[in-house]
């Protein structure tokens, strides 16, 4: 770090975390003395923390302790309530704490009612204290694990957290003793998380970060640019998510149980909190195994069920959830102005993630060439569910020195609002197919400014002058039918596999069977910025062609032979007409 | 960042180029777009640190800086938002089912029927299986065009309001029928099968076709033209060519007619099933619905087509495009009989002109050819004329001179004359009227009989010069 930026030391010394604050489970981490992010387990040994609070006789208990109260102690167990946070009453979706302490208007927030003391009345807690408690519980955990007092973090947020939500989050942290360093988005921590692994090669990709959680999914498109992340397009959805998993397990072994016993559990709410805990444990299972099991004591009218159910069976019962997931994904490319052609990655962050089929769906959703990352189509991915808490760790480790109001000048518009390049940069050469010139990019577009990029392109068989032309190029997609009989699997499945709902409609699916048209990526040249002569270049030799693109997009090109000497340099026209100074580099 | 490698090779410098320094600025970038980095990263720390050169960024920069960014969020508030109605919010999603069913029986339009026995309660949940979805939602004027996302957001709208919990929570009776509404719309519509099938029955999407009157008063094309954008809604074939208007040519007019007969519809009627008991009790039963509900979609399905068929019967009875093009054609056919005969005319009339100038030109010859014999006669006497004078001037000469005898001599005697007479004869009859003129001329203008004996002499000399004369045949003009 530059002299200017280092800082007098802090009363106290700034100890900082990653979490990741989620509507189910949060997660802590920090990096290591190599800049390792590490997540860190509570007490309890969970690296997934419930964000779960729940109080009995006085005493609260938080994590999977205070989840499986749902069972007996609903009332005063409090659940999915990050959302809530500065919302008020009329804007939030109260359904995901049905099951648990109901929200309440209060004020001008919202709060639940819970017996928290030994008192006889209970208390209204606000989303904001209950908030408090659960970061106060992240933060000793996180504490007696290093050995020292955690007193701030990283966060991470969803793509569409308001101001007002970012600061009443902040304002719980505190009255936690953490101070919120910067809140990061989630999907924008995930990349983050992946791209500081030693081995990461930084390169220029299109990311799609799928994070499937428990009461939500959200999609993020996100242009990552020589380690600079821009997000492209998000998508949402509040209803295609792991409790909607969750809830098709529930249904299939309720309607089991109803044809040995003619009772359904899901009428009581206990039983259905017994059958939705244990119908969560078996989804999780189904992860790993082809099959798993699920057993409950006293279900319903004090008999005992247990039953087991293989992946495929789920699969075929969820099929509508999943499609609601791959359509979520799609929708999110779609308003990028992308196609899953145009995507390098797709990470898989999120509990959900893990489900073995989603990964399976996207493999065919995408092209052979787009990585899937997820524990089930990489052997090296990184857990879905540690992804955000990873990222916050790695960007807490990289700011925490800095002074408070640095790194709010830091995530100032001024420095973060940037012009991107709205098509690509490329050279022109020929290919050896066509005798036309084929584009190569050098700048995606979607690039931030100021950026440089050099490419060494290969001469002629001789050597001899040859011609730099640099052109803007635009990817066009060029849909063709497959040869006939050609057995060649085409490169792209446009569409999700067939393996679809559970639906027993009997739709006609002949459409299915058309022959698939094979898609594909092409450049087309563009206008065209300048061309250079290189001559008189040696048989078998290089030139090295740098595009530059400064802050106020004026480009400058420079070309040479490698290991020649000189070499031209030259920049564009002005917008305006009149062009700049050229000159031999 | 590291360079890329490319192995195929840049192309060979062109024959002829050139330029200053070797480089040449063409053209400009095209306008960037203004987008958030987000601020995360060794990367965007090193981006930051560049940037910023230690100075410090107020409010106002900030203001200015987010001016023109690329919103990546939806904004949650925006269109969808409909009154909703007492009436509809105490609805239960299987009210009126009882009674759509009853009506689907007797009627492919059972909502019109619900309409007119219960005109209050059909402005608020008029729709089949007594619920519209898309009522329900608040998506009454999107329909079938409402994108996947809206439905989303539309019910995440309705479910922030009408949760049971909130309104247990503000108060109000724990009555989640409203509620059940809203999460069975989103069912219906977020099921791409079902939502076919209920936008198959979506009655509320319908636009009636005109009656005569009403296309008269409204505008012919403003009434048919949404009657089949909104059937256009149940084609295979997207896009749906348009009505069009007043200025279509004779093809899309064509073109429309001919997609609308060859209709590819995807309409099906499973939403007005009867249901089928999904206990096992009753097989026999059960077959029995199924097989009913089976000829029921398919007699629907036929009576659709009939009907798509004669809706298109009649907007092209109407359509006044029909009877122009037909007009036109018409008219272009008169017109080109028209022409016909005027060519015919032409034609006979050129050939009558053409007889009467080859006539002109005829009688013009033989005038001229008349013309020409007569001017040749007067010539010719003249010449006659002018050769007997002529004639008349050599005869005279020698007689003028006493027939060549020289000066002093006494008359000559008729010998002499008849000598040389027939020698002036026998030269006449040797020469051309233009010798003669010549001679006669030379002969006027010779005085003195030595003159005249020399003009003579030199004519017979040149007459046997010419081999015309033999060698003393003429004596005495020698
Ligand atoms: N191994 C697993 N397989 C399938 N689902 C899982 C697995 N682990 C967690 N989940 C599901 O993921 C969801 C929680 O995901 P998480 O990302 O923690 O949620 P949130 O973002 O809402 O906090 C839950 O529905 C949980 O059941």
């Amino acid at each position: 770090m530059s002299a200017d930026e280092s800082i007098e030391a802090a009363p106290a010394e700034t100890f900082a975390i990653g979490i990741s604050f989620g509507n189910s489970n949060s997660s802590i981490a920090y990096t290591s003395g190599e800049g390792k992010a590490e997540v860190i387990a509570n007490e309890e040994g969970d690296r997934q923390i419930p964000s779960f609070l729940s109080y009995i006789e006085g005493e609260e208990y938080h994590g999977a302790q205070a989840k499986s109260q749902l069972v007996r102690n609903s009332k005063n167990t409090v659940a999915y309530f990050r959302d809530y946070i500065g919302k008020d009453f009329d804007s939030i979706d109260p359904t995901p704490c049905h099951a648990s302490a109901h929200a309440q208007k209060h004020e001008s927030t919202i709060a639940f009612s819970v017996q928290d003391t030994n008192s006889d009345s209970p208390s209204t807690l606000s989303v904001s204290e209950i908030a408090t408690r659960h970061i106060r519980r992240l933060a000793s955990s996180a504490s007696d694990f290093l050995g020292k007092k955690v007193n701030a973090a990283v966060l991470t947020i969803p793509t569409n957290f308001s101001d007002e939500q970012k600061e009443a989050l902040s304002e719980s942290a505190k009255n936690a003793g953490i101070e919120i360093l910067q809140f990061i988005s989630e999907p924008v921590a995930a990349v983050l998380a992946y791209d500081a692994r030693a081995e990461a090669i930084i390169s220029d990709k299109i990311v799609v970060v799928a994070d499937l959680g428990g009461i939500r999914s959200d999609v993020a498109v996100v242009a990552s640019r020589g380690g600079m992340y821009s997000i492209l397009s998000t998508a949402h959805d509040y209803e295609t998510a792991g409790t909607q998993l969750d809830q098709v397990l529930i249904d299939h072994f309720a309607k089991e149980f109803i044809k040995k016993h003619k009772t359904d559990p899901r009428q009581n709410e206990r039983s259905l909190a017994k059958l939705k805990l244990e119908a969560e444990a078996t989804k999780k299972a189904l992860s790993l195994g082809s099959s798993a099991s699920l057993s409950v004591e006293s279900l319903a009218d004090g008999v005992d069920f247990s039953s087991t159910i293989n992946r495929t069976r789920y699969e075929l019962l969820g099929g509508k959830v999943f499609s609601g997931f791959i359509r979520l994904i799609e929708e999110a490319v779609r308003k990028a102005d992308l196609d899953v052609l145009d995507i390098n990655e797709v990470i898989l962050s999120g509990g959900t993630s893990h489900t073995p089929l989603i990964a399976r769906r996207l493999t065919s959703l995408f092209p052979q060439t787009t990585n899937i990352l997820s524990p089930s189509t990489l052997a090296s991915a990184l857990n879905p569910s540690e992804l955000p808490s990873r990222g916050a760790a790695i960007q807490a480790s990289l700011i925490s020195a800095y002074d408070p109001s640095d790194i709010a000048q830091n995530t100032h518009p001024a420095l973060t609002a940037t012009p991107h390049l709205s098509r690509a940069i490329g050279v022109l050469v020929i290919s050896d197919s066509e005798s036309r010139g084929v584009f190569k990019p050098l700048l995606e577009a979607e690039t931030a400014v100021p950026a440089r990029r050099a490419g060494l392109f290969a001469v002629p068989g001789g050597g001899g002058d040859v011609l730099v032309k640099v052109c803007e190029g635009q990817r066009e997609i060029k849909v063709s039918k497959p040869e006939p009989k050609s057995k060649s699997k085409p490169q792209v499945n446009g569409k999700a596999g067939s393996e679809d709902d559970g639906d027993e409609d009997d739709d006609e699916d002949e459409e299915e069977e058309e022959e698939e048209e094979i898609r594909e990526t092409i450049w087309k040249v563009g206008t065209v910025l300048a061309e250079a002569a290189i001559r008189a270049t040696k048989k078998g030799a290089k030139v090295e062609v740098t595009v530059n693109v400064g802050a106020d997009l004026g480009v400058t090109i420079t070309a040479r032979e490698v290991g020649g000497k000189g070499g031209v340099r030259g920049q564009l026209l002005e917008k305006g007409g009149g062009g700049r100074e050229n000159g031999s580099a | 960042m590291a360079a890329v490698q490319v192995q195929l090779p840049l192309p060979v410098l062109p024959e002829g180029w050139s330029a200053e320094k070797d480089f040449k600025a063409i053209g400009t970038l095209s306008p960037a777009t203004q987008r958030n980095i987000e601020p995360v990263g060794p990367h965007f720390l090193a981006h930051a640190r560049r940037k910023r050169h230690r100075r410090t960024f107020s409010e106002d920069d900030r203001i200015q800086a987010q001016e023109n960014v690329k919103k990546v969020e939806d904004d949650d508030a925006g269109e969808i938002s409909e009154p909703e109605d007492q009436m509809m919010l105490q609805r239960d999603a299987k009210d009126w089912k009882v009674f759509y069913k009853i009506f689907a029986k007797l009627s492919p339009r059972p909502n019109l029927i619900l309409r007119l026995f219960f005109p209050t309660v059909l402005l608020l949940t008029n729709h089949s299986q007594g619920q519209d979805h898309y009522a329900v939602l608040g998506l009454s004027r999107h329909r079938y065009r409402a994108t996947e996302s809206q439905i989303k957001t539309a019910h995440r709208k309705k479910v922030l309001r009408h949760h049971p919990d909130k309104r247990a929570a503000t108060g109000s009776s724990e009555d989640d029928s409203f509620f059940k509404c809203i999460q069975k719309a989103t069912e219906v519509l977020l099921d791409p099968i079902k939502r076919r099938q209920f936008d198959s029955v979506d009655e509320n999407a319908d636009v009636e076709p005109p009656s005569k009157k009403e296309a008269q008063k409204k505008g012919w094309f403003k009434c048919w033209g949404p009657v089949f954008e909104s059937e256009g809604r149940f084609s295979k074939d997207q896009p749906v060519p348009r009505l069009g208007g007043n200025e279509s040519t004779k093809e899309d007019v064509e073109r429309f007619y001919n997609f609308w007969y060859n209709f590819d519809s995807w309409r099906s009627f499973e939403y007005q099933d009867e249901d089928v008991p999904d206990d096992n009790e009753n097989r026999d039963q059960k077959r029995h619905i199924e097989k009913k509900n089976n000829n029921a979609r398919k007699k629907k399905k036929t009576e659709d087509t009939a009907r798509l068929r004669s809706l298109v019967d009649e907007c092209l009875a109407g359509d006044e495009r029909i009877k122009k093009f037909k007009q036109q054609e018409r008219a272009g056919k008169n017109k080109r009989r028209g022409e016909k005969e005027e060519a015919e005319k032409k034609l006979k009339e050129d050939k009558i002109k053409a007889q009467a100038e080859a006539e002109r030109l005829k009688k013009e010859a033989e005038e001229a050819a008349k013309a020409e014999k007569a001017e040749g006669k007067k010539a010719k006497e003249a010449a006659k004329n002018a050769a007997k004078k002529n004639k008349r001037v050599l005869k005279s000469s020698v007689k003028d001179v006493n027939y060549l005898l020289p000066e002093g001599e006494a008359a000559a005697g008729p010998k002499r004359v008849d000598e040389v007479l027939n020698d002036v004869d026998l030269v006449m009859t040797k020469i051309d009227n233009e010798e003669l003129a010549s001679l006669a001329g030379k002969l006027g203008g010779a005085k003195g009989v030595d003159a005249v004996a020399s003009v003579w002499a030199e004519e017979t000399k040149r007459l046997v010069g010419a081999g015309k004369l033999k060698d003393g045949e003429v004596r005495t003009l020698i």
